[in-house]
């Protein structure tokens, strides 16, 4: 006989088969009785509680975007679940798999603006890639285990569960579910074979080919498809910033990154190549910038697993769909192997003006005070190249993914289609839980960090080995270069009066120090990394520094500004 | 680029808020919809949207691929009016002394092809089935009468001239190869 459970603990059940081990959340009124069979779980469920829903949507993400597992939140009804919004529309535009499963009231005060009742399905369906009621306690194995399966498949994205309370405490006869097939949706497109033989062609006869590396080479494990074929075709290679880490930034066809901050090679080669190879990215606006000036020579190759990806943005003349593990590997088996060691060396020249121009600047400014860039490489350099660097959204976000390096795939976790700020501190507490064996840096500006400094009592509570690092400039950074540039120098409401961070830390007994010099960041670089458990770096940096070099918004790929 | 009057046509699951997505596709884009029709299909349990709009090419390219990525939905598919047959369907609420008074309004009527199908002492119901141009003619033919009470007219509903639903095709062939991957896995 099957056993009769309740919705509440057919979830615990459902959660486990789909070997759930970590969940981040808050408890509320609609979600209690799915927390208190939690209670019974907690030997196999570990559930990290939050300081606001916000945090558990994006501690979600960043556990997802470092362990390819799907990352899981709950919370309650009402503000509870429209807490965690920011960071479903995060992972929507990021293809982040996370499952939000929220409480919601009993069916029968469903619609009727019942206290903490929020019609959340019609919230989230234009931000989730799925979104479903549980009304019945019999739904609940199939929903989660579809919830899951769609999180993950395909193109990932998050999938918001909205549980109504009647159904967590009516009983069941419990039946694990598992759902692999949904007759409506297909994750992986077929591959077109003459659109291989097509590209095939192209890539054979091109003489100055460039690859664009997007996250889908991360989301598809692909990295040694991708080396294999860039390294068999001899073709230089743009990461854009959420690929940053698919392909190890030392490795020589590694020409750094794509975009509006992104390295001057790359950028201004979009321009110049005869044949351009965009695979798992989607021609953001800001990889792209004025878009009828971009690539119009190059024939375009574009390989993805969205079809609505295709054409959106930029007019492909080759769409290669599927997986890029695989239609990587079928290109690779059928180009002949080719070298372009003029057209790869051509970078050099463009390398020097960004390093003479903007780098050695940023990197060994000799006096004055420290800038982002040198801070984000001093602690890049002391853990060896191995951190998983977490930004949040600015200055820091840009300056840091410039200058950190990366070795592992999965090593950068950042908030890029959305641009949220307050996501580094609970996407950084995710990540420590995804990777527990890897260091985690997060790296955060003064108006970043305030923006879900509560999170700090997760830290403090879990103990998570985060280490944070703050760029304090005093400034909203990002936004003030643009009123230097484009609203001439009026700063309007972008100063900020700081409080004392090291008071914070202490008064959450996290370890802590402020540098100013060099000296001392070294010093602070190194008693941050050989702590074991969280620690706060403020590093106080260059009050009116700017992000460089800079595709100013209009401007055209190739347009990259030195100086500002 | 140039704006031309297309249909489309999108099967899904029979899932409540499912429309909302779909026209939601529309709305980020700016996009009016001109008439909608959701009803069964002739396949248990899926849904068919007959939707219009003008819009360029290069756009509904765009959104039916935007349409189509939904979970729940089947399939979507554009058309242009010589790629389907159509019909709509208007009622017009005439006056009943208005219409035995004038006689032309009987002529019109006939002339149109359209039905009668209640008559009382207040008012009479008029039905015409037909291309969008003939609807409106008729009605602002009636207007001129001054005998329409109320009027209202259907949205489009169109049916490729390919012989079988696409979409059945498109679910046995997802289904055999998802059998056949179960097999393989074996």
């Amino acid at each position: 006989m099957k056993e009769v459970i309740t919705g509440a603990e057919a979830l615990m059940r459902s959660l486990e088969n789909e070997g759930v081990k970590t969940l981040f959340g808050y408890p509320g009124g609609s979600i209690m009785p799915v927390f208190d069979a939690l209670y019974d779980h907690r030997d196999k469920l570990n559930h990290i509680l939050v300081r606001h829903e916000q945090g558990a949507a994006h501690a979600a993400q960043g556990f997802a975007r470092v362990s390819g597992e799907v990352g899981v939140c709950l919370v309650t009804s009402g503000p509870g679940a429209t807490n965690t919004i920011t960071g479903i529309a995060d992972a929507m535009i990021d293809s982040t798999p996370i499952v939000v499963i929220a409480g919601q009231v009993g069916t029968q005060f469903l619609g009727s603006d019942a206290f903490q009742e929020v019609d959340l399905v019609g919230v989230t369906q234009p931000i989730s890639k799925w979104s479903y009621q549980i009304r019945r306690a019999e739904d609940v194995a199939w929903a989660v285990s579809r919830a899951f399966y769609i999180a993950r498949s395909g193109r990932p994205g998050p999938v918001v569960l909205d549980f109504a309370k009647n159904a967590q405490v009516d009983k069941v006869e419990y039946e694990p579910a598992t759902v692999d097939f949904i007759r409506s949706y297909v994750p992986v497109p077929e591959t077109d074979e003459e659109a291989i033989s097509e590209a095939v062609r192209l890539i054979d006869a091109a003489q100055r080919p460039l690859v664009l590396v997007g996250q889908g080479v991360e989301l598809g494990n692909a990295r040694s498809e991708l080396l294999s074929f860039v390294e068999k075709a001899d073709i230089p290679c743009g990461c854009t910033l959420l690929g940053l880490s698919a392909m190890p930034s030392a490795h020589p066809l590694n020409k750094g990154m794509l975009g509006m901050h992104g390295n001057l090679g790359p950028n201004v080669k979009t321009n110049e190549c005869d044949v351009l190879i965009a695979v798992g990215m989607r021609f953001d606006d800001r990889v792209t910038g004025r878009l009828d000036t971009y690539a119009r020579q190059a024939k375009i190759i574009h390989l993805d697993i969205d079809p609505a990806e295709i054409n959106k943005n930029v007019k492909v003349d080759v769409a290669i769909l599927g997986n890029c593990k695989e239609t990587l590997a079928k290109l690779t088996s059928r180009i002949h192997a080719a070298q372009h060691t003029m057209w790869i060396k051509s970078f050099g020249e463009y390398e020097q003006i960004e390093y003479d121009n903007v780098i050695s600047k940023e990197l060994f400014p000799g006096e004055g005070p420290l800038r982002m860039g040198e801070v984000a490489r001093a602690v890049s350099d002391a853990t060896g190249e191995e951190a998983i660097l977490v930004t949040d959204v600015g200055q820091n976000q840009l300056l840091s993914a410039r200058y950190f390096r990366y070795k592992h795939p999965r090593s950068i976790v950042t908030s890029g289609g959305l641009g949220t700020m307050g996501f580094a501190m609970p996407a950084g507490i995710g990540a420590t839980f995804g990777r527990p064996d890897r260091t985690v840096c997060a790296f955060m500006g003064d108006g970043g960090l305030q923006m879900n400094l509560q999170e700090l009592g997760t830290i403090m509570e879990q103990q998570a080995p985060l280490k944070m690092i703050l760029l304090n400039n005093n400034y909203l950074g990002n936004v003030r270069q643009w009123q230097a540039m484009f609203f001439n120098r009026r700063y309007s409401f972008t100063p900020m009066m700081n409080p004392d961070y090291m008071q914070i830390a202490a008064a959450y007994g996290i370890p802590s120090c402020r540098v100013m010099t060099r000296e001392e960041l070294k010093e602070g670089i190194a008693r941050m990394l050989s702590t074991s458990g969280p620690f706060l770096l403020e590093a106080c940096v260059i009050e009116e520094g700017n992000v460089l070099p800079m595709t100013p918004p209009g401007s055209s790929v190739n347009e990259m500004l030195l100086e500002c | 680029m140039e704006k031309i009057f297309y249909t489309l046509i999108v099967y899904s699951e029979n899932i409540a808020g499912l429309l909302n997505q779909v026209t939601a596709v529309f709305t980020r884009r700016q996009i009016n919809i001109e008439s909608l029709n959701v009803s069964a299909s002739s396949i248990a349990g899926v849904h068919k949207y007959t939707i219009t709009v003008w819009t360029d090419e290069e756009t509904i390219q765009k959104v039916v691929k935007q349409i189509e990525k939904k979970i729940d939905v089947i399939q979507a598919h554009y058309f242009t009016d010589d790629e389907i047959f159509l019909q709509e369907t208007a009622l017009y609420k005439l006056s009943t002394p208005e219409l035995q008074a004038n006689p032309n309004v009987s002529k019109i009527i006939r002339r149109y092809n359209a039905r009668i199908v209640e008559v009382n002492t207040v008012y009479s119901i008029v039905e015409k089935t037909g291309m969008t141009e003939e609807i409106i003619s008729l009605y602002k033919e009636l207007q001129t009468a001054g005998c329409v009470l109320q009027y209202v007219r259907s949205g489009r509903i169109a049916i490729t001239k390919s012989c079988v639903e696409r979409v059945s095709e498109f679910m046995s062939d997802r289904e055999e190869k998802y059998r056949q991957a179960k097999l393989d896995m074996r």
